[in-house]
């Protein structure tokens, strides 16, 4: 029945595209949930504010709606703000850009929540111990926080990971060429719809299960230095 | 300014089809997860096999190719379909996006569930068997009450999270909130004050529905709070 028909290497073009494009978001997401979970636990209530608001406004409305509004809205309002200014020039924004920073920005608001939690889960005797022997704020970050957090992160962060892969999908709306779109194009010349989306959900299952057996061992990985119980 | 007023009355008729969309497939969707939890809990591997299938398929893959495997797929089979008489459905747009989400959530729904059933006190599954209660009539009276009430805050994020994936009905053109939105921003130009407008009534609706869900777990967890009113409450309190 997955006769694909000559069509496979587009299926992995859109394969290599999706991964990339997933990567890339995903790193821009842990910077924006360190940045954003500083700002949850800083004391200034500015940057309190503004993650608070963050993280409120990215989980209440949905990514399709986010996206065009990122990949249609900022050119209009780039163009239109410049046109204040004097200036008439036209903004294209590349779809791959608008696609990793758009996922980047809305993941980086779930992990945000991730990073919090986990530094919230460092003992609090840890950072005092630290202060107590001489450690600058950055010095403790570097030695005592981080190398723990990353551990008490990894479940959340493979969580963020599977959702993120999978919302890629969503990035074939503004026709960047990732395996949602290709299989959509091949379905659409053969005229054969079922085999090609079929195609595309077994090759998403099977991310979505090579990177839960990677998340597993990660996480052996991390554990290794701490007592079993 | 004035677009977004025109546009409102348009919008709210969007936003009245995603809440019918979200609420027949959380309502169906519950129904089928229970039968599958209870599947993916079971011992027989040939009932927790095809329900472990299941959820890990519907989990496994984006909403949006499970959307258009069923809608633009289902064309495939329309010869099978019209002999069958069930080509009327998976003609129509809207059939075929109730018909995805619920299976999503059923997936989504039936492994929240099985985490919970499997959370339930051991202890008070002892006393039920000690009582003399057994198969149904134990995950009757015992083991689903106590699940359902578990699974709750989980449950309330899937709820809005099926609510924002609604927006994906747009892309096989039903006119939904957010199908609205790209129809008059396409026609109007105002691209970002409608999309903003439209993510202000996804963004009130989504605090809304967390909003309910709290006073329903906080109706729910009555009988684990403190009482106020008596002294009692405090006398206990102090003697911990």
């Amino acid at each position: 029945m997955l006769d694909l028909k000559g069509y496979g290497w587009m299926l992995w073009d859109g394969v290599q595209l999706t991964l990339l494009v997933g990567v890339c978001a995903l790193a821009v997401a842990m910077c924006l949930g360190l940045i954003g979970a500083w700002g949850k636990l800083s004391r200034n209530p500015a940057a309190r504010m503004t993650a608070n608001t963050y993280t409120t406004v990215i989980r209440g409305v949905p990514e399709l709606l986010l996206l065009l509004i990122v990949y249609y809205g900022t050119p209009t309002l780039i163009q239109n703000t410049l046109e204040g200014f004097g200036y008439d020039i036209i903004i294209d924004i590349n779809p791959f850009v608008a696609g990793v920073g758009t996922l980047g920005f809305i993941y980086g608001a779930f992990s945000t929540e991730v990073f919090r939690g986990a530094i919230l889960a460092v003992p609090k005797g840890q950072i005092e111990a630290a202060h107590a022997a001489g450690m600058s704020r950055l010095q403790m970050v570097r030695r005592v926080l981080l190398p723990q957090v990353w551990r008490f992160a990894l479940p959340g962060l493979g969580n963020v990971w599977m959702v993120l892969i999978k919302a890629t999908a969503l990035i074939s709306v503004i026709q960047l060429p990732e395996l949602m779109r290709n299989s959509d194009i091949a379905a659409r010349a053969l005229r054969l719809p079922f085999t090609f989306y079929f195609a595309a959900s077994l090759i998403y299952l099977s991310i979505t299960i090579v990177s839960m057996l990677g998340q597993q061992r990660i996480e052996a990985w991390a554990r290794r230095g701490v007592r079993e119980i | 300014m004035e677009i977004i007023w025109d546009s409102l009355p348009r919008m709210f008729d969007g936003a009245v089809l995603t809440l019918e969309i979200t609420s027949l497939s959380v309502a169906i969707g519950l129904v089928c997860a229970i039968p599958l939890a209870l599947m993916r809990v079971s011992r027989n591997p040939l009932l927790w096999g095809p329900a472990y299938g299941y959820i890990l398929y519907f989990r496994g893959t984006p909403l949006l190719v499970q959307l258009f495997l069923i809608y633009y797929g289902s064309g495939q089979f329309s010869e099978a379909l019209q002999t069958l008489g069930l080509w009327v459905f998976f003609r129509d747009a809207w059939f075929c996006a109730v018909l995805t989400l619920t299976l999503n959530t059923a997936g989504y729904t039936a492994e929240i569930l099985r985490g919970s059933i499997q959370a339930v006190p051991h202890g008070e599954v002892e006393a039920a068997r000690a009582c003399g209660m057994s198969g149904s009539g134990l995950y009757r009276r015992i083991i689903l009450p106590k699940a359902f009430r578990l699974a709750l805050p989980a449950y309330s994020n899937e709820v809005v999270f099926l609510f924002q994936a609604t927006s994906l009905v747009s892309i096989i053109a039903l006119m939904d909130l957010t199908g609205v939105a790209r129809v008059i921003a396409a026609r109007s130009f105002a691209i970002y004050e409608i999309y903003i407008t439209a993510g202000i009534i996804y963004l009130i609706v989504t605090y809304g529905i967390l909003y309910i869900f709290k006073k329903v777990e906080y109706r729910l967890s009555g009988h684990l709070r403190e009482r106020k009113d008596t002294g009692i409450a405090a006398e206990s309190a102090a003697l911990r």
